[in-house]
């Protein structure tokens, strides 16, 4: 008899059938906003659907802090951002508006490179000097192997370190690991696999 | 140790929860606030909580707070109304039954603060007595007699539910 009380009640106060989770759609995103207002929205992510398949992006307020393939497992790469930056995430696109369309004109060939603020936060140390040095010198449709990268980040006989720099790239596509290529003339791994990689490198050369 | 999940899982996973209590506890038109600011609340502690907490009464707890601090907040601004016909008396009258979402919202503000309280946080939030009684500030026994008479309430008030008992896996029909 209880449960006859109890279902119905449930049934009072859960969503309309016809709309079950629209309404808590709305409030999600109510959410968002006032968090970001409240300055406590420490990660915003989206995800983006891209011919290299769908990718996570996430920012903090300080800017884009990791872009990750789907083949990394998108679950995985939020837990590991709540480990080390902070579990205060939520889906908020709105932050990611312009990241989301410098992506889309990238993909599309009308973009060359990229204007977005960076937090590069994950990235530490030798590793990072060696990105930065990536995303500054070695321009759209060139390439670079990973001992002349060596060179540029000012220690040439670390050319594993620089391999180890891209394979951990938290910034994959925008600072571009997929310009970097073996100096025997093959393409070389690739966190995002060797057929992204390829296909980066293909669109870089025909736009 | 265990990890903390991000807060979107947090949101994802007691969401819906979270609404129904607060709808239990003030209402549909008021419910939509209390929920926007149990869960901005929880966010901003959220680094705090320790990784092994219990979410789902952490989160309860909160909406507790948040509810009485709305509920305040529309006494403060209320005006005095007539007294609306008793929407259970008036559904049994016409034989057909007013809309039974309603009839049982209007039956659980009609009962006292604890009983609400207490049959929201067991029935709708699935909480145990000892976590409710935590809540309300009350034994444990205090918090199930609450949540029993607040049940028996109900069922005396409105007609269309206990005339249906024994209709095990009826599935209701609900106005769109």
């Amino acid at each position: 008899m209880t449960d006859n009380v109890v279902r119905d009640l449930t049934g009072a106060v859960a969503e309309p059938l016809h709309d079950p989770s629209g309404h808590l759609q709305t409030l999600h995103a109510r959410l968002a906003a006032q968090a970001a207002q409240a300055g406590i929205l420490d990660i915003a992510y989206r995800t983006v659907d891209t011919p290299v398949g769908s990718l996570l992006l996430a920012a903090t307020e300080r800017g884009l802090v990791r872009v990750a393939y789907a083949s990394e497992g998108h679950d995985a790469v939020l837990q590991a951002l709540a480990d080390r930056i902070s579990p205060r995430i939520l889906r908020a696109p709105a932050r990611l508006d312009s990241a989301a369309a410098e992506l889309e004109e990238y993909f599309a060939g009308r973009r060359r490179g990229f204007g977005l603020p960076l937090d590069w936060q994950l990235s530490a140390g030798f590793r990072r000097t060696v990105l930065q040095h990536l995303a500054r010198d070695v321009g759209y449709g060139h390439t670079a192997s990973y001992a002349g990268l060596a060179r540029l980040a000012g220690s040439p006989r670390a050319v594993r370190a620089v391999g180890t720099a891209c394979a951990t790239n938290p910034l994959p596509v925008v600072v571009p690991c997929h310009r970097v290529v073996r100096s025997d003339g093959r393409i070389g791994g690739y966190l995002g696999g060797p057929e992204a990689k390829r296909l980066l490198l293909t669109l870089e050369t025909a736009a | 140790m265990t990890r903390k999940q991000p807060f979107e899982q947090i949101v994802a996973a007691h969401g819906a929860t979270v609404l129904r209590v607060c709808r239990a506890l003030l209402g549909p038109g008021d419910a939509d606030d209390a929920w926007s600011e149990t869960f901005l609340s929880a966010m901003t502690a959220y680094p705090g909580l320790p990784a092994d907490a219990n979410v789902q009464a952490w989160l309860v707890t909160i909406a507790h707070r948040k509810a009485i601090d709305v509920g305040r907040a529309i006494a403060r601004r209320a005006i005095p109304v007539p007294e609306v016909p008793d929407a259970a008396t008036a559904g049994a009258a016409d034989g057909h039954g007013l809309d039974l979402d309603t009839e049982l919202l209007a039956a659980l503000a009609r009962l006292t603060d604890k009983q609400r309280r207490a049959v929201a946080y067991h029935y709708l939030a699935g909480l145990p007595y000892a976590d409710v009684a935590v809540i309300l500030g009350s034994s444990t026994d205090a918090a199930r007699r609450a949540a029993a008479d607040g049940i028996a309430t109900l069922r005396r008030i409105c007609p269309s539910v206990s005339s249906r008992k024994g209709e095990p896996g009826h599935d209701r029909q609900r106005s769109p």
